[in-house]
């Protein structure tokens, strides 16, 4: 296998309001490997998800896309990238299919998007008979159905997923598993929060409240301390990581 | 299905939006109704006097058009902000600055175009003369498009803050007076048996500056508001 992971971060720092979040964050996900974020409610697993969906900055450090600076292959990066966050992002005005499509467009996808595959794809989400009703009157676990059936018809080489199990049901999660597991043996990265137990094989764990930045500091410690402290932290990250 | 493989994505967005808005039929008729009420009021509560009427007509038609544009310009990125949909707006391969084009392309053809299509109804009611119905229509479309241009800034900047409704009409009515001040003159001027071209171009020239500033200015303002 390759070994220039798909995605590197090197001490990524967030703060807010000079109050830092964490610091010092690295990783390295490998093509067919997946991490899963932990850590308590409000450690900084949705901003650190969306840091790596691009849709914030770090206030510190640097995200490396195929061993290469995230800056200078932004579009590549985007367009090999399915981020799915907290809001599902499903419009309730339109239906399953129409947002299907929308998604289609907004990303590259797999094959070609005929109504077939619409069709097979919401009965793989357990979704059938709901392609033409408006998304408002579907449940919320429904929903979030219809947000994850963008996996089946993704070809993005990473998935950041955040929470993706909210509200899916004891058949669902077991049904999203077995996608994450052919997706990470077809060479693909995944990134998820979680609070569940995930069955995957090649899975890490990593523990955001280990970097928590500022519990122990002053509320806004200059950043070349802020850098160390991260280095350090970041030692002890590395060895749960070979295991 | 060749064409859906290759859709672009402006296009994908514009027609999107049309269909969402198509679907919130009422979000398009509010700003109308609006402009249609306050022209129905002018003359209960001014004078129903038509030589008093046809002097204030190019202002008072100016002015409710700004006010109904200023009404729809809020809802603009609300709900793609409140269910998710913004956020994969901005991660999207697509530059941002398209993005906010096709978004504001879209809304302009449901809240401007109306609104200029309507106005001759509005001129008759509040009998505006002859010589000022075409410069009207010209100045209203053109307008229009500007401040949904300048409007786009705003919601992009208040999208994040709840009721931010008022900030945004403190952010953007500023930006809104040369639009205003333009567009009413270039009536005024047609109804004085002037020629408006002058002014219209004036009007032209503030909405291609609008469109070569605003998509930029509002892709950063979409980028610090998620920032938030």
């Amino acid at each position: 296998m390759n070994s220039t992971p798909l995605v590197e971060c090197r001490d990524i720092a967030f703060e807010r309001d000079d109050v830092p979040l964490f610091s010092g964050v690295n990783l390295r996900l490998l093509a067919g490997k997946a991490i899963q974020v932990t850590g308590a409610n409000g450690a900084g697993k949705t901003t650190f998800m969306r840091i790596l969906a691009t849709s914030l900055a770090p206030s510190w450090g640097e995200i490396l896309w195929r061993g290469q600076p995230l800056v200078r292959q932004l579009q590549d990066y985007r367009s090999n990238l399915l981020y799915i966050g907290h809001s599902p992002a499903v419009k309730a005005a339109l239906s399953p299919r129409e947002n299907l499509r929308w998604f289609f467009r907004l990303a590259p996808s797999r094959e070609q998007l005929s109504s077939v595959v619409i069709d097979s794809t919401l009965a793989r989400v357990g979704l059938d008979g709901y392609g033409d009703v408006p998304c408002h009157t579907l449940s919320a676990g429904q929903l979030r159905r219809v947000a994850l059936a963008r996996l089946y018809l993704s070809s993005a080489r990473l998935w950041i997923l955040d929470e993706p199990f909210t509200s899916i049901d004891v058949e669902g999660v077991g049904n999203l598993e077995r996608l994450m597991a052919e997706h990470l043996a077809a060479g693909g990265g995944l990134l998820m929060t979680s609070h569940q137990q995930l069955r995957l094989e090649n899975i890490d764990i990593l523990d955001l409240e280990a970097f928590a930045g500022g519990c122990s500091q002053e509320p806004s410690p200059p950043h070349h301390d802020r850098f160390q402290h991260g280095q350090r932290q970041s030692a002890g990250f590395q060895g749960a990581h070979d295991r | 299905m060749t064409a859906e493989t290759k859709a672009n994505p402006f296009a994908a967005i514009f027609f999107r939006d049309l269909k969402l808005a198509f679907r919130h039929r009422s979000e398009i008729a509010n700003p109308l109704l609006f402009f249609l009420m306050v022209a129905t009021l002018v003359p209960l509560g001014v004078s129903p006097e038509s030589q008093l009427l046809s002097v204030l007509a190019p202002g008072m038609i100016w002015v409710m058009a700004l006010l109904a544009s200023l009404l729809s310009t809020e809802t603009l990125f609300l709900s793609d902000y409140r269910d998710g949909s913004l956020e994969q707006l901005v991660i999207c391969p697509q530059p941002l600055w398209q993005v906010v084009l096709a978004k504001v392309c879209a809304h302009w053809l449901v809240t401007g175009l109306p609104l200029t299509l309507f106005s001759p109804l509005l001129g008759l009611m509040l009998s505006l003369p002859a010589a000022g119905f075409m410069p009207m229509l010209a100045s209203l479309a053109l307008g229009t498009a500007t401040l949904s241009m300048i409007g786009s800034v705003g919601a992009a900047l208040t999208v994040a803050i709840p009721r931010g409704g008022l900030l945004l009409s403190l952010i953007v009515m500023p930006l809104y007076m040369p639009v205003l001040i333009f567009g009413a003159s270039a009536v005024q001027q047609a109804v004085d048996g002037f020629s408006a071209v002058g002014t219209l171009a004036i009007l032209g020239a503030l909405f291609a500056f609008s469109c070569m500033v605003t998509p930029f200015a509002t892709a950063g303002a979409l980028r610090v508001s998620l920032h938030g």
